[in-house]
């Protein structure tokens, strides 16, 4: 593989895990917490009504693991591709 | 006599003085030890930081006064629709982790604006770069001096511009001396000083009210009185018998909800002092990783702030709602003689009614006490009151300083050395940096002291024009190759000039003699959330210029694809 073509290849994987992890991002904080909050407060969670945990608890969990879910994906992909010196 | 000393112990005053001393201490020690010798040091620390302790920085720098003092209030008073707070200024984390923290580290440059004007190839979007983060900057540090001058004339009983004074001199000392490395290492110790500072008090009232002692579970158990009822379902009563709206509802509109949290995480992504972080690590999966490690460390202060916001609303609506004014607590008198609580009884009954019906609700209560009284309303032992004071002002002066170095370094590196003395030697730059610093803490001081009447609107318009501003053209610049000049200044200006319209029409109502109706605001979208708007404006805006205009040179291409790859990552040069 030139370094060219290696270039285009690592980026394009790249692409495609931070699409798919800004799905999630997306689902969680706008979905999940805003547009289908009333439908999720029908279900409960110990006190809390779904749609308000997610809103106010779940969300913000959920950005923590992206970013490390991101961290370890790239730091594989930095290897495979002998960018990671 | 003994058993008096022994029961109230050295009292509140007593303990804030010993804390407050200690950190300060604590601060000026870090400083003296890590002084700046070079202008990279003064710039990005180095270059050297590690990843653990720059994301305790970057937890440290991005929580304010706002976030310690005021945002549990704020939830508190708004329900549901705090949630654009917590999941604003928590999600721009994962873009910056995702879009623009590593390519930007590879990028290997000291400044926001240096990006825009390399990749942009132009001295003109290097100057509009410079103008968004000088006013982005500036309307963010004038809340932080006015943050540190209310903690202290509330705690220490000082005057609030001898307040905001003894701020100015302690970030003076530690920002001109110490530059990047000493603010970096002073933001480690603030970040300690402040979560301690909000969890116990939270830790405290948890175990109080639901014998949970973590607060995140505990504001969704149920009470500790044996009724087996949920502390929510609780409040959401309370809430209704009192005329609000419920409380887990809220009352903003679904795209007004929609458009704030999208305003405030992009706005977050934007802001300089978050980006300009980035660049203190050694290699693109350091940068990544303390993303992660920063988010973790703010996330725990913002997850607990909604718990804190419903112990406080239950506990403040229990302890006055139809009580007799004459049996009220201690505390409450405390605060009434600040102006913070007041209570005006209209109907001549000696019972406090707070109600939502503006005409018959009898007392008003300033959002910034849920956090500064709440240690006190739950009887929680003096140290616990005097460390939130330590915390709030960990809070206001570790942001307070991270926005001077981006104001200093505008100056010094963007202005005096891209611009108009290239030739300035190493020594000279680095003066130029210290004394920009110094003019900084000047103009912050002064906008501390005399508050602009806006201020009210400052945390929204910096956080609505660094998503109109920045957020775009960064994006651009490293996700589209070919976005020119042409339309990335247009995008820039365009969006910057719509946001600060739109805020100056629907939030000042400088162009009506009222500030005009919301049933006029544009889609039904607050000045808060038109951020979101502006931004599309720019990434639009800057599309179609694109369009219509010469391609960027072959080697700004190359540029592009070479920090797309994140090995080879220099140590950050100018």
């Amino acid at each position: 593989m030139t370094n060219k073509k290696k270039a285009k290849a690592y980026w394009k994987e790249n692409i495609r895990y931070v699409l798919i992890l800004l799905s999630i991002w997306f689902l969680v904080s706008f979905g999940a917490g805003i547009v289908f909050k009333d439908a999720l407060n029908t279900f409960k969670l110990g006190g809390f009504k779904l749609g308000f945990w997610f809103a106010q608890q779940g969300s913000m969990y959920v950005f923590v693991v992206l970013i490390f879910v991101y961290v370890r994906l790239m730091n594989k992909l930095d290897k495979k591709y002998g960018y990671d010196v | 006599m003994m058993y008096s000393l022994f029961v109230s112990g050295i009292g509140v005053q007593n303990w804030t003085y010993i804390l407050v001393g200690i950190t300060f201490a604590l601060y000026i020690g870090i400083a003296i030890w890590s002084r700046a010798g070079s202008t990279k040091e003064f710039y990005v620390a180095g270059g050297g930081v590690s990843p653990l302790a720059n994301g305790m920085a970057t937890a440290a720098d991005w929580m304010s006064a706002a976030s310690f003092i005021s945002m549990a209030g704020i939830i508190s008073f708004a329900g549901y629709d705090g949630a654009v707070y917590l999941m604003g200024w928590t999600g721009g984390y994962v873009l910056l982790a995702l879009l623009l923290a590593p390519y930007l580290r590879k990028f290997g440059k000291f400044t926001v604006p240096d990006f825009i004007g390399d990749r942009y190839y132009s001295k003109t979007a290097r100057i509009v770069a410079v103008f968004c983060a000088l006013l982005v900057s500036f309307t963010y540090v004038a809340g932080q001096m006015r943050g540190v001058g209310i903690v202290f004339s509330r705690f220490l009983e000082v005057d609030i511009n001898t307040g905001v004074i003894i701020g100015m001199l302690i970030v003076l000392f530690y920002a001109v001396l110490g530059g990047m490395k000493g603010i970096t290492y002073t933001q480690v110790a603030q970040y300690c000083v402040l979560i301690f500072a909000f969890m116990v008090p939270a830790i405290f009232i948890s175990i109080q009210m639901t014998g949970n002692p973590i607060p995140q579970l505990g504001f969704g158990g149920e009470l500790v009185d044996g009724s087996g009822t949920y502390l929510l379902d609780k409040l959401d009563g309370l809430s209704t018998e009192l005329g609000f709206a419920e409380y887990t509802e809220g009352s903003k509109s679904l795209i007004d909800v929609f458009a704030i949290t999208l305003a405030l995480m992009v706005g977050t992504a934007g802001l300089p002092h978050v980006i300009v972080r980035f660049f203190t690590v050694k290699r693109v999966k350091d940068a990544r990783k303390s993303a992660g490690i920063a988010l973790l460390l703010i996330v725990l202060l913002y997850s607990t702030a909604p718990a804190v916001a419903v112990f406080a609303r239950t506990n403040m609506i229990e302890t006055v709602s139809n009580q007799p004014y004459d049996k009220v607590p201690e505390w409450f008198k405390k605060w009434e003689t600040t102006g913070l609580i007041a209570f005006n009884d209209k109907n001549n009954d000696g019972l406090i009614q707070y109600v939502a019906d503006k005409q018959n609700n009898e007392l008003v209560v300033d959002r910034d006490i849920m956090v500064l009284a709440n240690p006190e309303i739950a009887n929680l032992p003096d140290w616990v009151i005097a460390l939130v004071a330590a915390g709030g002002l960990a809070a206001a002066l570790s942001t307070a300083a991270g926005l001077l170095l981006v104001i200093s370094a505008s100056v010094s590196h963007d202005l005096i050395k891209k611009i108009i003395n290239p030739k300035i030697s190493e020594k000279g730059e680095l003066i130029a940096a210290r004394l920009s610093a110094v003019g900084a803490v000047c103009v912050a001081g002064y906008f501390g002291i005399n508050p602009p009447g806006f201020v009210a609107a400052v945390v929204a318009l910096a956080f609505g024009l660094a998503a109109a501003s920045f957020f775009p053209a960064i994006i651009l610049g490293i996700f589209y190759k070919k976005m020119n000049k042409e339309g990335a200044i247009a995008g820039m200006v365009i969006g910057t000039i719509t946001m600060l319209l739109y805020m100056i029409k629907y939030k000042l109502g400088w162009f009506d003699a009222v500030v005009p109706d919301k049933s006029e605001w544009w889609f039904g979208i607050s000045p808060e959330g038109f951020g979101a708007i502006a931004m599309m404006l720019n990434f639009i805006v800057s599309i179609i210029i694109m369009k219509f205009t010469p391609e960027p040179p072959e080697d700004v291409q190359d540029i592009v694809e070479n920090i797309r790859i994140p090995s080879g990552a220099g140590q950050a040069t100018h």
